[in-house]
């Protein structure tokens, strides 16, 4: 396929929407399929189908985002009137929405389309999520999708795509926030003849589903990404590392790559250029660990996923001892956006030291629970108050939980502090991978540090023993406070472990396992001290003794 | 030293660097690890899970050296040489450290060195002898581990295990059998024979016994041993794989 070819896939395809102005979509992401979208979706597509002359075209698409209303549909009529959205839709309520394209909206079911929590978001990575449907590749095409690769690999040369990379300042997004221009020079440079470009979406944050979403609801765009990757670095193969919980993203990426590869946009000599690309999907079994490039790279060789000492890094050594780039998702997500527009378009977006938009999940105690997409140095208070809607039930906000378990907990001081990588790390936590906690004042501090060291516990591989035995007895001793049973040595005892397992441990996970405890420590250490008792060895005998 | 053999006529130039190492100047093949450029010097580092002629594995963590201008610590044991590196490899907070992993260690299985057989002559017992760790901060876990002594000439103690995979990598890289290796994650790892079978059952293991002579701890011993009766014979490894041209 070349550029005029998929042009007209694209002018085809927008005809053919324009013809049919009228449209109804279902979100079909996960969260809205768990709450009964496919029936919803199901329902209309039936009486489209039975309503010849109505001519509606009823789709499913991805992630709209306010996934605490869901399922939710939206209707475009044919006259000009903004889309209508509703929320909370059941298989029920298919035959009046279909009706409302043309017979006017259902207030019953209408979400109001000028709450904060759209007005207020800047989508990149999100731009076609809940507009086109993911399993449809001229969905795509239609919307501009694949016209940075192609011209790309007809027009540019490599080193061109690496400096609008460079250029638009881009950092990863996977959490560490590595310098994407950076890591990907690095794979350029090296002389080997084979290498390799991997997707790291082994998400495994608890209450993060960024990925999730973006692969669900645009797979496309993540292949497309890979590719460009590809052709910049100069790698002919490429891996997705999915985790297996996520069937509906590999279902979806499974049909994508199938298309891709059909329409000659993947695989070999793609746009009848030198160049070929074929990604392959390898399904995590399960292990948060596997996240880690050095232990997902062991993974994907088919060994025990347990991470390697750094240096080498995956940049000079990485699968079968090749360079390998891996990025995640999102970062791969944000490419074709940053070709079509350039880098300084990027660049121009977001802070100085971070650049872009930064897709988050909004969980826990906030009334819109949801996904959104916010540009760099917006600040959490926005977020939370704007955005999320606040503290429901009329709560006090307590603290706000980002980056997982290698994250922190931030006060309501830190409220009005810039997102960006560099803000947030010197506030004691990070930017993670984008999941985002928000807890009220009935959440104990104690009890969330508790809960993360738990899961780095059993989600330590084992190998390094500051982490194996480390998060083991941090967990025992945060446990003994949590239960008021620790004492003020036991504290002290956890301090200390924190700084040797953070200092010592192999990987990402022990160095940032006791993050959660710091950064609890450093605001709320007071609901530390409360739930301590007297060290029973430190107390007077006589005490005891006049009691009797 | 005999452990860099000479460099086969077709290999690439390797470039000798000089760098710093606790204040002592020192040069060095870059493609060496810092631990072996100290050792050659006579520079002790702590170390557990390595062992020359086995792959480099990073785990124990006993072998973190500061670098100057790196932020993190690294391990010499997997870290190479270059040129002008600064090392310091045994600070007051990398003693510390060290000593708290053996805590660590030591409270993780269980590890009475008065009733095991490897007493006096244990590695790990040794190690903290040499670093100072007179006694243990935090609560033992004891869990119960199993005893596997199925095999006609060998017994495997779970409970003294430090899971320093050296038995992994001894049966797998030197003897090619690849009869040990790790199941399970976190605290709860274990080294298994075969898929998890009684080692006595196992078609794999030939009996040779490399695993039982380079395992740091009573973990791995020969049947009839009393308390403080083995000791181990590590001694064949460097020259086996010195013969084999260091594979």
């Amino acid at each position: 396929m070349n550029l005029h070819e998929l042009q007209v896939v694209a002018a085809e395809a927008n005809a053919k929407a324009n013809a049919q102005k009228r449209c109804v979509r279902v979100c079909m992401a996960a969260s809205c399929q768990s709450s009964g979208a496919g029936g919803v979706l199901k329902g209309l597509k039936s009486l489209a189908s039975s309503d010849a002359d109505h001519d509606v075209c009823v789709k499913g698409v991805g992630c709209m985002g306010l996934c605490s209303a869901g399922p939710l549909v939206r209707v475009s009529s044919a006259d000009d009137t903004p889309d209508r959205l509703y929320q909370h839709v059941q298989e029920k309520d298919a035959k009046e929405l279909f009706a409302s394209v043309d017979d006017g909206p259902v207030e019953r079911l209408a979400c109001s389309t000028d709450l904060p929590f759209f007005t207020r978001q800047k989508r990149i990575v999100l731009e076609n999520s809940g507009e086109i449907d993911p399993e449809q590749i001229d969905d795509y095409i239609a919307a501009g999708g694949y016209e940075p690769l192609v011209r790309a690999v007809t027009e540019m040369a490599p080193y061109d795509v690496l400096r609008n990379v460079t250029e638009s300042g881009l950092r990863g997004r996977g959490g560490g926030g590595y310098p994407a221009g950076l890591k990907w020079t690095t794979v350029a440079r090296s002389p080997e003849p084979d290498k390799y470009v991997i997707c790291n979406a082994d998400e495994g944050d608890p209450g993060a589903f960024m990925d999730r979403a973006v692969l669900e609801s645009d797979p496309h765009r993540v292949l497309e990404g890979m590719a460009l990757a590809a052709y910049a670095v100069g790698a002919q193969y490429g891996y997705i590392y999915i985790r297996a919980e996520y069937p509906l993203a590999v279902e979806r990426l499974e049909k994508a790559i199938k298309q891709a590869t059909k329409r000659g946009l993947l695989g070999h000599h793609i746009c009848d250029t030198p160049f070929s690309f074929e990604v392959e999907i390898r399904l995590g079994a399960g292990a948060f660990v596997c996240g880690e490039e050095t232990a997902l790279i062991a993974s994907i060789e088919g060994q025990r996923g347990q991470p390697n000492p750094r240096p080498p890094y995956p940049a000079d050594e990485g699968l079968w001892g090749c360079p390998t780039l891996i990025n995640n998702v999102e970062t791969l997500a944000n490419i074709p956006a940053i070709m079509r527009e350039g880098g300084e378009w990027f660049r121009s977006i977001g802070t100085e030291s971070s650049a872009g938009t930064k897709v988050f999940a909004l969980a826990g105690r906030i009334t819109h629970t949801g996904l959104i997409e916010v540009p760099m140095g917006i600040t959490l208070r926005e977020i939370i108050e704007e955005i999320g809607g606040g503290i429901p039930e009329g709560r006090k906000f307590k603290a706000v939980q980002t980056g997982g378990p290698s994250g922190g907990c931030l006060p309501e001081e830190h409220l009005d502090m810039p997102v960006d990588y560099d803000t947030l790390r010197s506030a004691g936590s990070i930017m993670g991978s984008g999941g985002m906690i928000v807890m009220d004042e009935t959440s104990s501090m104690v009890e969330v540090a508790r809960y993360f060291m738990e899961f780095c516990m059993t989600e330590s591989c084992g190998k390094c023993v500051p982490c194996r035995a480390g998060t083991a007895q941090m967990y025992e001793l945060l446990d003994k406070i949590a239960t008021s049973t620790g004492t003020p040595a036991d504290l002290q005892l956890l301090e200390q472990l924190c700084e040797v397992v953070q200092a010592c441990s192999l990987c990402g996970l022990g160095q940032t396992a006791p993050n959660p405890v710091l950064s609890t420590l450093r605001y709320f250490r007071h609901e530390y001290g409360e739930k301590l008792r007297p060290d029973p060895l430190l107390q007077p005998v006589a005490a005891e003794r006049n009691g009797k | 030293m005999a452990r860099h053999p000479a460099t086969p006529a077709a290999a690439p130039k390797v470039r000798v660097v000089t760098l710093k190492i606790d204040g002592h100047d020192i040069g060095a093949r870059e493609d060496e690890t810092i631990l072996n450029a100290a050792n050659d010097n006579g520079i002790r580092i702590p170390t557990l899970c390595y062992l020359e002629g086995l792959s480099e594995w990073g785990a124990c963590r006993m072998c973190v050296v500061e670098v100057a201008g790196s932020p993190k610590l690294m391990t010499a044991c997997s870290t190479r040489v270059a040129e002008g590196m600064e090392v310091t490899t045994n600070s007051d907070r990398l003693q510390r450290y060290r000593r708290t992993i053996l805590e660590l260690l030591f409270a993780e299985r269980n590890h009475i060195c008065s009733v095991c057989v490897s007493n006096g002559h244990c590695e790990l017992q040794s190690l903290a002898r040499a670093c100072g760790m007179d006694h243990v901060r935090v609560p033992y876990r004891n869990a119960a581990y199993a005893v596997d002594s199925s095999h006609d000439l060998f017994r495997i103690d779970q409970n003294r295990c430090i899971l320093c995979t050296r038995c992994v990598r001894v049966c797998d890289e030197i003897e090619g059998a690849h009869t040990w290796d790790v199941m399970g994650r976190g605290v709860d790892s274990q080294v298994i024979t075969d898929l998890n079978q009684p080692w006595g059952q196992s078609t794999s293991c030939t009996g040779c016994s490399k695993c039982v002579q380079v395992c740091p701890t009573g973990a791995l011993v020969k049947k009839g041993t009393a308390a403080g009766e083995m000791e181990k014979q590590g001694g064949f490894l460097p020259y086996l794989t010195e013969m084999r041209g260091n594979r």
